[in-house]
């Protein structure tokens, strides 16, 4: 771990103009994840923001009957916020599916969406890795890559994004707001993680010196018919191999819409609009999850260690959809899958 | 006052420390001269060191030293000065010796500094330039190159020679099962991670080091660095979890001592949790097993055939597949146990070492044979009961397993297992009862203890054990206390002190067995010297009373047959005039006794598995362990040996798995993220039953119990998913591709 500055930022504004001043400088809240990646030496920021004193701890409600949530809102607080457990329980259900207890108390709503890929390589300064150290090529193609993307792998990268939470906001059709030294800006979702291609070490479409503000969501939609379905190499404390966050708005026994994002299987969370699409007006039936994982899963590539999550990702596709239909959601509590 | 300690469920004496923060451990010890040392690790497999380019780091502010090969204090390199107790045979690694390479993480330079901080910055800053070579870390791409290890290691029997003709019983064999079993590396990583702090008293050392034995940490540093006995000691009070990984010194000890050496002043070095993947770990094991039946399931031919990896530069040795000649019997047996090189550091002694692996392949083989002879797995291995250890043609000392087969299946309820595997659901899930059996020795090694009575009535144990978390401490004091008949809390026990009497490394489930008899005969010798002091006094009640006509309780000496008449300890103490009176008995294990019979404990490992068949979700919902090892001492700490010894196990069968990228030669999943141990989740119901089982192999027929909980765990959760599953998967971990 290196030597870095630390300031604490009292408005946004500050924050901002500390961070784009400096191209070394960095935003820090939660820190769960950032201060692990400095012990290891791959982070080595110069300067630290210090956001946490930011006013942006607000649930809010917005005009368009969703929620604005503050990017400072703690992970736990998120997850047992009423309106959240009410309105939405399949992003309650992600979060608490993943890290432990202390860790979600810690992280934070923008924090997570910045999280980091898991990739051994990436963690590991003794090894190539092309995401942290541009040009010195990817270990984990041709290497150790159980954990690794089946789908928008790139021929230098082949990382996951690892967060669970921002599965279920892939579903749930989030829209991401940030301010940065040009002003304000709002990023859709599907639009905030991006692929690697052959620019590995951009997570994300942020700028630099941009913060996240609030992460915003639409009206609820699919009342109790949710899950978020988790596998992973043990029933908890671990990443996903493949998690899925299932949402459908019934009419009758009638599919009227469906949302369906996969995670751990690409360098962001994965939809598929034309498998939500070949939903539309189906009754729910395993025939037709099937075809909608085969849509969502079109293009998979294994690269060995991985190619199991292929067909893993399919089963849970479609047993993810059978639970949001019977809205019996995966329990986090015990980690019971009906 | 109770009627004694020993067998009863004592919470741990040092609890309340612990729980507290005020145990201190080896990276914790505070001095005002402490420089700290942080380790620079090899990012190559093998081959040498070109460069280093220490620039940037030498100019980080408080950095006071930088040991690399090229620049540190002399050592001893001859083989010998490096042996330790637990050594196997070879040229054990010493850090920083030379520019050679011969595993990834290796410690290649060590950065002290005023701070850790200052000395963490540092190493980040070191740039090594190497040459690598390719290395091999796979066993099995070295699986022709097996070889018989020409010198053997100490204290580990090599295979026994084959019996009858087990080839021609096999091929004759009606019923036969034959496989290849692996069980993935796994790292030792104890909670606390190793760290030695190393006190500089004006060129006098005192070494806190994180290790299973004091002794063999200070011969080893007076050798290496040829200092003079009476300069060093080594301390270990209390030590966060080790499985064998602190059995020998490990190389953060030799650094942080050439650097309190070089610098002349205190140095700690602690490892990172990453860097606890850079030494000792479970040897990968290739494994064959093949086993021939009558019809009956009764065994007619065990054949088992390993190869275990070993480092470059020693031979490590562990006894797996001797247990396929014990366990069961049989007359025809053929057993092997060979060597391959891989380019890693030299694997070392994990849980019990060899029987954790090989009676894992045993078991499982042992279950296949069950289902195709047709015969109920628990029933199978019944009618193949050893009587008599065949391996050395001996009697048993005792041998309570079937007492554990008849207390476990009943407590498990094996009688609603319904025999075709995929037989059993409930709900969604595939449900699968599965049985092992779990076989350890009950060893004693040497011993020495002290024992010192003073004037207030307080008693103090003392040796130079350790305790690891298995809780040497409360038994030591549940012993002393019975044999004194004081209460509990005026006993204090010291231990993990190389200036206490002698203690080999706390290891091989033998601490117990040999430090408790230590302590129970210092113990024994204070009674007498208390019983002359009583008997001197004037006008003694006790004038005439013989040792075996007293009773010792309460702190008062008494005669048997008139309990009124009794002198206490303290005016007994007074009246000789001695503040303290002491004791000091030296434990050997009765050789005549180990030559006439075997001495093992057993248990029967049952598992309850629940299994998400579509998604490859397994739970292990219950597990039931019976366990055979003698006197249970306290019922307390015992029972968390068995629990922590089959959560270990489920581990094996699930979780755990160190992950070598084979074209770097380095382990990449180096940290508690993505090395998975169980989670609480993973974790259900444990029961442990202790049956009764009476040894005469010492006075308090202690047999030890710090191993025999792993033994077979993994194995009865293996061979549960295949009931449940009909999927045998013979690679350990059972992770969930392998059952999709």
């Amino acid at each position: 771990m290196m030597n870095f500055s630390y300031a604490r930022a009292e408005s946004v504004g500050e924050a901002i103009a500390a961070v784009s001043g400096d191209p070394h400088a960095r935003y820090i809240a939660g820190g769960t994840n950032l201060v692990d990646l400095m012990k290891y030496d791959v982070e080595r920021p110069g300067r630290l923001v210090d956001i946490t004193r930011l006013p942006l701890r607000e649930i809010a409600a917005t005009a368009g009957g969703g929620i604005r949530i503050g990017a400072l809102v703690p992970n736990s607080d998120l997850a047992y916020d009423a309106r959240v457990e009410r309105d939405y329980p399949l992003l309650a259900s992600a979060i608490l599916a993943g890290a432990s207890a202390q860790l979600r108390n810690a992280a934070t709503t923008g924090g997570n969406l910045l999280q980091r890929t898991r990739c051994y390589y990436f963690y590991d300064v003794g090894a190539p890795c092309n995401k942290r150290a541009p040009g010195s090529g990817c270990g984990a193609i041709g290497g150790v890559n159980r954990i690794h993307a089946i789908l928008g792998a790139s021929e230098s990268c082949i990382a996951t994004h690892p967060s669970d939470m921002c599965v279920a906001l892939a579903a749930l059709e989030a829209v991401v707001h940030v301010a940065g030294p040009g002003g304000e800006r709002t990023i859709a979702f599907e639009d905030f993680h991006r692929l690697p291609g052959d620019r590995p070490e951009a997570d994300n479409t942020l700028r630099h010196g941009e913060l996240i503000t609030a992460v915003e969501l639409p009206a609820p939609r699919f009342g109790p018919h949710h899950t978020y379905l988790k596998l992973r190499d043990r029933l908890s404390y671990a990443f996903a191999l493949v998690s899925v966050a299932a949402g459908l708005e019934l009419e009758g026994d009638t599919i009227r819409d469906a949302r369906v994002a996969l995670g751990g299987v690409a360098h962001k969370p994965w939809r598929v609009p034309e498998a939500e699409t070949l939903l539309r007006g189906q009754k729910p039936s395993r025939e037709a999850f099937g075809a909608a994982a085969e849509r969502l899963l079109q293009g998979a590539r294994g690269q060995g260690d991985n190619d199991f999550k292929i067909e893993l990702a399919r089963r849970a596709v479609v047993r993810a959809l059978e639970q949001a239909a019977a809205a019996t959601p995966q329990r986090q509590s015990d980690k019971s899958i009906n | 006052m109770p009627e004694g300690y020993v067998g009863g469920a004592q919470p741990r004496v040092d609890g309340p420390l612990k729980v507290s923060g005020l145990a201190q451990y080896a990276g914790e010890f505070p001095a005002e001269d402490l420089a700290y040392g942080v380790v620079v690790s090899s990012s190559v497999a093998k081959g040498r060191i070109l460069r280093f380019d220490l620039e940037a780091a030498r100019a980080t502010p408080g950095v006071v030293a930088i040991l690399t090969h090229k620049d540190r204090p002399t050592v001893t390199t001859d083989a010998e000065s490096h042996q330790d107790q637990a050594a196997p045979p070879g040229l054990p690694f010493i850090p920083l010796l030379d520019e050679r390479i011969v595993y990834s993480g290796q410690p290649v330079a060590l950065v002290v500094a005023e701070t850790f901080e200052a000395a963490r910055g540092a190493a980040a800053l070191v740039r090594v330039e190497y040459e690598a070579e390719p290395a091999v870390v796979d066993v099995a791409q070295r699986r022709d190159s097996a070889y018989d290890p020409p010198e053997k290691r100490d204290g580990v029997p090599p295979p026994p020679p084959p019996r009858g003709d087990p080839d021609g019983a096999f091929a004759a064999a009606p019923v036969k099962v034959s496989g290849d079993y692996r069980i993935a590396v796994e790292h030792h990583n104890p909670m606390e991670p190793h760290a030695s702090t190393v006190f500089w008293r004006g060129g006098k050392l005192v070494v806190h080091d994180k290790v299973q034995g004091v002794t063999n940490t200070k011969a080893f540093v007076v050798n290496m660095f040829g200092l003079p006995e009476d300069d060093v000691r080594v301390l270990s009070p209390f030590v966060g979890g080790a499985f064998g990984s602190g059995l020998r010194p490990q190389y953060q000890l030799t650094l942080a001592v050439m650097a309190a050496l070089r610098l002349k002043r205190s140095v700690r070095v602690t490892l990172t949790r990453d860097q606890m993947f850079t030494f000792t770990y479970r040897p990968d094991t290739l494994q064959t097993v093949a086993l021939g039946a009558g019809p009956d399931g009764r065994l007619q031919s065990i054949r088992h055939d390993a190869i275990a990896c070993t480092s470059t530069y020693e031979d490590y040795q562990e006894a797996v597949v001797n247990w396929s000649g014990l366990i069961y019997a049989c007359d025809n047996v053929s057993l092997s146990y060979r060597l391959a090189k891989v380019d890693t550091a030299t694997p070392g002694d994990m849980r019990a070492p060899g029987a954790t692996t090989g009676v894992y392949a045993l078991e499982a083989a042992i279950d296949e044979l069950a289902y195709a002879a047709k015969v109920d797995p628990l029933e199978l291995r019944l009618r193949n009961y050893a009587e008599r250890d065949q391996n050395d043609d001996k009697p048993f000392s005792s041998k309570e397993l079937r007492a554990c087969y008849e207390r476990g299946a009943e407590a498990f309820g094996w009688s609603r297992r319904s025999p075709e595997p995929r037989s059993m659901r409930e709900g969604r899930d595939l449900v699968g009862l599965g049985v092992a059996t779990g076989c350890w020795e009950a060893m004693m090694q040497p011993h020495s203890a002290r024992a010192t009575l003073t004037a207030d009535g307080k008693l103090e144990v003392a040796c130079a054990t350790a305790d690891i978390g298995t809780g040497t401490y409360t038994i030591l004091a549940q012993i002393a206390a019975d044999a004194l008949g004081l209460p509990i809390d005026d006993v204090a026990v010291r231990i993990g002190d190389s200036s206490l009497p002698m203690a080999p490394v706390e290891g091989g489930s033998w601490a117990a067995a040999s430090a408790g008899s230590a302590a129970q005969m210092a113990c024994a010798a204070l009674r007498e010297e208390i019983l002359k002091h009583a008997r001197a006094m004037e006008n003694s009640p006790l004038a005439n009373a013989a040792l075996d006509h007293v009773v010792f309780s309460g702190g008062r000496v008494a005669r048997a047959d008139d309990p009124a008449r009794s002198i206490s300890y303290a005016d007994a103490l007074k009246s000789a005039g001695r503040e303290r009176i002491e004791a000091k008995a030296d434990f050997a294990p009765d050789e005549e006794f180990q030559k006439k019979f075997a001495a093992y404990t057993h248990s029967a490992v049952f598992a309850e598995v629940r299994v998400d068949e579509e998604l490859g979700v397994v739970r292990v919902t219950r597990i039931v362990s019976a366990i055979a090892a003698g006197k249970i001492l306290n019922q307390m700490t015992a029972r968390s040996q068995i629990l922590g010894g089959v959560v270990m196990g489920i581990g094996m069968a699930l979780h755990e798995e160190s992950m070598p990228d084979r074209r770097l030669g380095r382990f990449m999943n180096h940290n508690f993220g993505e090395y998975h141990i169980p989670s609480h989740a993973d974790v259900q119901d444990i029961e442990v039953i202790f049956v009764d089982e009476a040894d005469e192999a010492n006075p308090l027929g202690i047999k030890g119990l710090g191993e025999i909980g792993i033994v077979g765990a993994a194995a009865a959760v293996a061979n549960a998913v295949f009931h449940a599953t009909g999927k045998r998967v013979r690679d350990l971990p059972i992770t969930p591709d392998k059952l999709l």
